[in-house]
């Protein structure tokens, strides 16, 4: 093959249409509350963490609803389950509980 | 897709285009990515249609590139244009046409600049005058090329030999139109069907036999875009463009592109090329690509020129495939003949594929 | 001898004030261009945020019109201001000498075709909220078939200036996030997506119908503007925009789309602004005496509005200003 020095550059966008349903649906169904976050930060913003570290449970979340299911995984490797951001949390979500699922989840390979 | 609806939209997007009486300037580079495509297009307005197309040597670039490249400032881009208007004045036009999009957008900004800012239009005749005491002047009328082969279309079919429809089948050929970015992106109301839906090749394909294809990437850019490809480091991101456009509109199974840019047809032709190289990928027929051409090109082709007089062997993609499906008549030994009969020598590489 | 009050516009605004006026004891009038009362109300299906059913409110409002001189299929044709009334005649030739007037020209859909790039009435699974409302209704629209992915577009012709409207059109959120929850009630099995700037749900109940919405209809938000659409080659919609949360172009592909079409003035209300050299404000809608206190008062003597005519408002909203001008012009002929 010729090198050029140039290429197809990898595409940063986020496509809908290849979401995995399957895993989403089991994580929803023992996680239901995961569908009432609405991003507003309060968890991050709380978390020991991440002020340290890469941690964020509200990219997490957006990163598995936008497929991106391995960068959801290395947001939350950081998080030392201390429940901070339940305490936060203004819809109520049992954000340790969560993280915890999200792990058992999409470690299942 | 509802073409009632394109209409409408299409009606609101309608720019008068004085029939007769231009200023021609061309474009800098593409006179060696299509080295007959401004002459054709002078043939056929002049000799053809009898129209009164005037050019001049004393013209020189628009400055774009150098503008788009961020290399001169705006004011001195404006005396360049501002030079082009005076010569246009100098030899008794008003209307005025240019061959290039880029200088096309660029004059409309222009105009658009000077309209906001008149003291900046001031300074400009100002240093018109000191610099080549010449008279400042604005177009009345400003099109681009493609506006008026939109505008002779209908002409031109009158005078057609063929017909963009494929012969084996019997059925209108499938054909893309791609729109140079500053043809109406940045002034809707300056180019004829608007920045969404623009008509001006549409216009073409439908009178000279054509179905247009919409695909999801339709709007979107070739690629070419000045630093995306004149910095090789860059060259990814125009290159991905390309490819966009292309996996975007291969489930439709498009015959030809037809376009109205100098960077597009270069582009969306050669990247085909490289494609192939690295991603092992064509999107035409038979593992060839699909053929690229600029409205004139293919207004030659419907009039029934050499197609090797068009220009059509410097293109990357073969364009015999095409020319047997419209059941226009070529000479292989011809294609690397120059105008003077002599052996041109073949490239190295032609089509999509390394076939050395 | 009875003060005649003349109502221009039949929809909920007219009717409720038209209503307190007659009892009132004045001699109620009310035109209307359409041959429908009830305005947009007559067009929707159910509302927002408890989903009762339109036609029982407007039902209400229709079962108390007796007494009322109703003229539909009636437009203004000139409205001349006399000493201390106004001389207005109607298309039906019948001239009024009204003492008062009310405008309750209310607001007309933004027309989701000027926002070109959304492809509404070229592409042709492209719908605006009043198709769907209606669809709700009728369950008749050939362009629904049963869609497994559908997506809701806030603020189209609304909050911007690209659409000449800077302003919130304020029901638009609520109404999406409504009917985000009923078409996935229809289609439970489909996906269902809102693309929105903010969302605006501020009036009472209107946040829990969103929490509802995220947990009981699994309905997707996300939170940026589409930039375009397009068609494939199975005449699905591409959509294409930006999560803003997580700075990322997004796409998806569709058999479904609905433009939340915003609030625009009337063009009844445009011709009443004419005839009598009536002041808007930026937005095309009507001005108000004051921002406060006076809403319903407009600066001429004997003239008042109510309802979406000064911009746009939720139903119970404009009810109120019906009320409030009802007595407003109570207190105008009595003093």
């Amino acid at each position: 093959m010729i090198e050029f020095g140039f290429g197809i550059s990898p595409s940063s966008r986020i496509n809908l249409d290849d979401f995995d349903k399957e895993k989403w649906n089991k994580l929803v169904q023992i996680e239901p509350e995961i569908l009432q976050c609405i991003s507003c930060g309060s968890c991050c913003a709380s978390c020991s963490g991440g002020v340290f570290q890469n941690v964020s449970l509200r990219s997490a979340i957006l990163n598995i609803r936008n497929g991106k299911t391995d960068s959801a995984m290395e947001l939350l490797k950081g998080c030392m389950l201390c429940g901070k951001c339940t305490m936060v949390c203004p819809r109520n979500i049992n954000t340790r509980n969560l993280i915890l699922s999200i792990y058992k989840t999409y470690s299942e390979k | 897709m509802i073409y009632e609806g394109k209409k409408r939209i299409w009606s609101d997007y309608q720019k008068e285009i004085p029939d007769d009486h231009y200023f021609y300037v061309r474009s800098c580079i593409r006179q060696s990515f299509f080295p007959a495509s401004e002459a054709t297009f002078l043939d056929i307005t002049r000799n053809k249609l009898n129209k009164d197309i005037f050019e001049t040597e004393h013209h020189t670039t628009c400055g774009g590139i150098a503008y788009h490249s961020d290399t001169i400032p705006q004011e001195t881009v404006m005396t360049i244009i501002a030079r082009q208007f005076a010569l246009m004045k100098k030899y008794g036009y008003e209307n005025y046409v240019s061959s290039c999009i880029t200088s096309f957008g660029l004059y409309c900004e222009t105009l658009e600049t000077w309209r906001e800012f008149p003291e900046l239009e001031a300074k400009i005749a100002d240093n018109l005058k000191k610099t080549c005491n010449l008279e400042f002047a604005k177009p009345k009328f400003l099109v681009h090329a493609s506006d008026l082969i939109y505008k002779y279309r209908d002409l031109i079919a009158s005078q057609a030999k063929y017909k963009l429809i494929n012969k084996y089948s019997g059925k209108p050929l499938r054909v893309i139109e791609h729109i140079g970015c500053h043809y109406s992106k940045m002034f809707p109301s300056k180019g004829v069907g608007g920045a969404e839906y623009p008509y001006v090749l549409v216009g073409m394909i439908e009178a000279w036999g054509g179905e247009i294809v919409d695909y999801p990437e339709r709007r979107h850019c070739c690629g070419f875009g000045f630093r995306q490809y004149l910095i090789q480091s860059n060259r990814s991101y125009s290159l991905t463009n390309t490819y966009k456009k292309f996996e975007s509109m291969k489930p439709f199974k498009p015959d030809m592109i037809i376009t109205n840019c100098p960077g597009c047809p270069y582009f969306l032709d050669r990247w085909q090329y490289v494609i192939a190289e690295t991603q092992g990928k064509t999107y035409g027929e038979n593992g060839k690509g699909v053929p690229v051409f600029t409205y004139e090109e293919v207004a030659g082709l419907v009039m029934g020129y050499n197609p090797w007089d068009l220009g059509l062997q410097t293109h990357q993609v073969e364009v015999e495939p095409l020319l047997d499906k419209m059941g226009i008549p070529y000479d292989p030994k011809e294609k690397y003949l120059g105008k003077n009969g002599k052996d041109l020598g073949k490239p190295e590489i032609v089509e999509c594929f390394n076939n050395r | 001898m009875k003060k005649n009050v003349l109502i221009i516009g039949g929809g909920p605004s007219g009717l409720e004030a038209a209503t307190i006026l007659k009892k009132f004891n004045y001699n109620v009038i009310l035109v209307e261009r359409s041959s429908i009362l009830g305005g947009h109300l007559a067009k929707w299906d159910r509302l927002f945020p408890y989903m009762e059913p339109a036609k029982e409110t407007l039902d209400v409002l229709l079962s108390n019109i007796d007494g009322i001189t109703i003229f539909k299929d009636t437009e203004v044709n000139s409205i001349n201001l006399l000493d201390k009334s106004y001389n207005v005649i109607l298309s039906n030739g019948i001239t009024i000498l009204a003492d008062a007037l009310l405008i309750t020209t209310g607001f007309d859909l933004f027309q989701a075709e000027k926002k070109e790039e959304y492809g509404y009435g070229i592409y042709e699974k492209v719908i605006t909220s009043a198709e769907l409302e209606e669809y709700f209704k009728t369950l008749n629209n050939n362009k629904i078939d049963n869609p497994k992915k559908i997506g809701f577009v806030h603020c189209v012709g609304s909050r911007d200036e690209k659409a000449a409207n800077r302003a919130c059109s304020k029901v638009c959120c609520a109404t999406a996030v409504k009917q985000a929850c009923e078409i996935k009630e229809k289609y439970p099995d489909a996906d269902v997506y809102c693309f929105y700037m903010d969302l605006r749900m501020f009036g009472r109940g209107y946040e829990d119908l969103y929490l509802k919405a995220q947990k009981d209809y699994a309905i997707r938000f996300i939170r940026g503007r589409v930039s375009e659409v397009s068609e494939d080659i199975n005449k699905s919609l591409v959509i294409k925009a930006e999560d803003t949360l997580s700075s990322k172009p997004i796409r998806v592909t569709l058999d479904l789309l609905v433009l939340m079409s915003g609030m625009r003035p009337s063009s009844g209300g445009e011709k009443i602004k004419k005839m009598l050299n009536l002041m808007t404000e930026d937005d095309g809608f009507f001005s108000t005496k004051d921002s406060i206190y006076s809403l319903q008062h407009s600066k001429l003597a004997g003239l008042f509005y109510a309802g979406a005519a000064t911009g746009p408002k939720t139903l119970p909203d404009s009810l109120h200003e019906a009320r409030s001008a009802a007595i407003q012009i109570h207190n105008y002929l009595n003093n």
